[in-house]
């Protein structure tokens, strides 16, 4: 079962990889000359594909400091999977947000010139510091492995020594040494990925222009959804890789308790934005709910994010089906697809409304519209990178150190 | 030499200009010449050195602000006809699906009767830009010796959060689209933009390509000292054309102009104030 799962995880991401690749050529050779977005909606897809991603790699982090931190038993097991899931995710953002960029060349502008006053430019910072840190605690986690691993003269052999940087020591002191950097990084990490994360948050809610997105809630609502969508990421790959299910069952079952938690709390985040925006009757706000449930993509709330990214599986999650945890794992999965649906009745009816009157009628242009729908080379753009992610999952398989019971050994020593 | 502001090095000083897409004076006289922009052609000839316009960190040293422009827009002298639209492009040359200026419909609503109302609306150069604080690299920013909000294309990345923040939908991206005179390699693809001073002619990839664009109140029309000079034509194009002289621009630090006699004479609006962004452009109804 778990064998099968992972040649459809390799054959889907090289797929997936093939399609993108196209889009990749068309982005280079063309710019943005063949994406949708325009002067109305300036984000779109890849912007949503940005949140999505960078919402899973902080989820991920937060679960394994469950681990890391505060030695969850429960999740020990998938630890450094939550770890690897988290920097994985994080690379697969940061190629959504570059190519969505005007010139993704000058992205080191930020470092250098950067606006405090901007809550991008925090986001930007925090999140450098995040992917150093999260590089670190990965390094740390696996060094010994490396070390040991790196006995022999195969050709991973060699490249255990490269990735353990010289490092030789396999002693008991110099792993309890580990274990104590891991756990330093980790507490370090708790609040680094909730400020940067309420960061991304923060992006969208201090825009007063967009009544959809400002509020203080949204900062707290991308946390929670970050939790929600990376606990799910989380239960899918556990119940794929490091021998599936046949390890890591009670993880799953676990894990599955937690998400439901978690999308219970995103739901009601979500209802009480709703019922606050609808009885106050402000134009704006109205105006997107409006977008979101009843606007021409309004499938894309009812059936992808309420229907298989929420209800379906609440429900399996709810019913004696929560015990399986390959019903889980699948709950899960549909719960990863819905959130990008999230995603996406985040940034697009936000922004999909006229600010002035009458602006999208004042000139003739594709550029100046409110209707907004990816084009085919951005949706191609964005599989190629989740195909990436995929293949980035099965690498991380084949390639790095799993032996059994590591993890529950790291924390045991905490 | 050419004709950009000279660099320094130093990150706030005006940036270096992108190869590219800059060229020698002379050569740009001559290019118009050749193609009958006799006026460009001469108005660049004639300029001595150049200040440049977009050096916060200069600006910030002798921190007064002693200008503050703006424009007052009298609706009920818009007739409609756009032609503002049109002289913003021919001055600025830009790209399709950009226009600094947009006319619009009803903008404050439907009216009763059959008389529409029409507003031409610039950017309005706001005291308090929120898509100054959203930009994450300091490329938007308002120019502290006269409140004209300006974007270093060098710098800008192209992250659009400016146009998000903007509540007036006054910016535009510019996606690398070109009319056919500029796509086919006409000679009038070779006649420079004056922006910023800056004559950028148009090169795939290539700034202000990938950058957000907006309305600069035709800043590259100021003399040193930063005045226009509306009798010799150094005026914002959209106010220079205006048919029925709708559209008032001044200095609102200065008591006597035109745009500061309206103010305290008629009744202004100025849009969405419970944003607090304090626009610098009034409307009369």
């Amino acid at each position: 079962m778990a064998k099968n799962l992972k040649l459809i995880f390799w054959v889907a991401g090289i797929a997936a990889i093939a399609a993108g690749s196209w889009a990749w050529y068309d982005r280079i050779a063309h710019g943005h000359d063949n994406a949708n977005y325009g002067n109305l909606v300036p984000w779109g897809l890849w912007v949503a594909a940005y949140i999505y991603f960078i919402g899973l790699s902080a989820g991920s982090f937060l679960v394994s400091s469950l681990v890391y931190v505060f030695r969850v038993k429960q999740f020990e097991q998938v630890g450094r999977l939550a770890l690897y899931s988290a920097v994985v995710t994080l690379l697969l953002a940061l190629l959504s947000i570059a190519a969505d960029l005007g010139h993704s060349f000058r992205a080191w502008h930020v470092l250098v010139y950067p606006n405090f006053i901007s809550p991008m430019a925090w986001m930007i910072w925090l999140y450098t510091a995040y992917f150093v840190l999260i590089l670190l605690e990965l390094w740390f986690v696996l060094r010994h492995d490396f070390v040991v691993g790196g006995r022999g003269t195969s050709g991973r052999a060699s490249l255990y020594r490269i990735l353990a940087l010289g490092n030789h020591d396999t002693s008991e002191a110099a792993r309890a040494a580990d274990t104590r950097v891991v756990r330093v990084l980790a507490t370090i990490g708790v609040p680094l990925a909730i400020m940067f994360h309420g960061g991304v948050g923060s992006l969208f809610g201090v825009v007063s222009a967009r009544p959809g997105w400002h509020g203080g809630l949204f900062p707290i609502l991308f946390l929670v959804s970050a939790l929600a969508s990376g606990g799910a990421l989380l239960a899918l790959i556990s119940a794929i890789f490091q021998d599936g299910l046949r390890r890591n069952r009670d993880t799953v079952v676990a894990l599955g308790t937690l998400v439901l938690g978690l999308v219970l709390l995103d739901l009601l985040f979500m209802l009480s934005e709703t019922l606050t925006g609808f009885y106050g009757n402000a134009q704006g706000q109205v105006q997107n709910l409006k977008l979101i449930y009843a606007g021409p993509y309004w499938w894309v709330f009812w059936i992808w994010q309420l229907g298989v990214g929420t209800l379906l599986p609440l429900a399996i999650l709810v019913l004696p089906t929560r015990r399986d945890a390959r019903f889980v794992a699948i709950a899960c999965g549909l719960i990863v697809i819905g959130f990008l649906a999230v995603r996406l009745n985040i940034v697009i009816p936000g922004l999909a409304s006229e600010q002035v009157v009458g602006i999208s009628a004042a000139f003739e242009s594709a550029r100046v519209t409110t209707d907004y729908v990816p084009s085919v080379m951005e949706w191609l753009f964005t599989t190629g990178i989740v195909g990436l992610g995929l293949i980035a999952f099965g690498i991380g398989e084949w390639l790095l150190p799993n032996h059994e019971g590591t993890a529950a050994e790291e924390v045991s020593r905490v | 030499m050419t004709l950009a502001p000279e660099s320094s090095g130093t990150p706030g000083e005006a940036p270096e200009p992108a190869g590219g897409a800059t060229v020698d004076r002379r050569e740009v006289v001559e290019r118009l010449l050749k193609i009958g922009a006799a006026s460009l052609a001469v108005a660049i000839a004639s300029g001595s050195q150049f200040a440049p316009l977009l050096a916060p960190a200069a600006a910030a040293a002798d921190a007064k602000q002693t200008k503050r422009y703006g424009m007052v827009i009298d609706t009920r002298r818009c007739v409609g006809c756009k032609a503002c639209m049109v002289a913003c492009k021919s001055e600025n040359k830009t790209p399709p699906g950009v226009s600094y200026t947009v006319v619009v419909e009803n903008g404050f609503g439907e009216r009763p009767g059959d008389r529409p109302l029409f507003m031409t609306k610039p950017c309005f150069h706001c005291e308090n830009p929120p898509c100054v604080s959203a930009c994450p690299v300091g490329a938007t920013f308002k120019r502290k010796q006269d409140g004209i909000v300006v974007v270093d294309y060098d710098r800008c990345i192209g992250c659009r959060y400016c146009m998000v923040a903007c509540p007036y939908q006054a910016r535009y991206f510019d996606f690398g689209e070109n009319y056919a005179a500029v796509a086919e390699k006409t000679p009038y693809a070779a006649v420079p933009s004056p922006e910023y001073r800056q004559f950028r002619v148009r090169e795939p990839e290539t700034s202000p390509i990938g950058n957000v664009r907006k309305c600069t109140f035709c800043v590259h029309l100021q003399d040193e000292q930063g005045n226009y000079d509306q009798a010799a034509g150094r005026w914002p194009a959209c106010a220079k054309t205006c048919t029925g002289k709708a559209i008032f621009f001044g200095d609102f630090n200065d008591p006597d102009s035109a745009v500061s006699r309206l103010l305290t004479q008629r009744q202004p609006v100025r849009l969405k104030e419970e944003l607090g962004t304090e626009p610098n452009v009034y409307y009369l109804l």
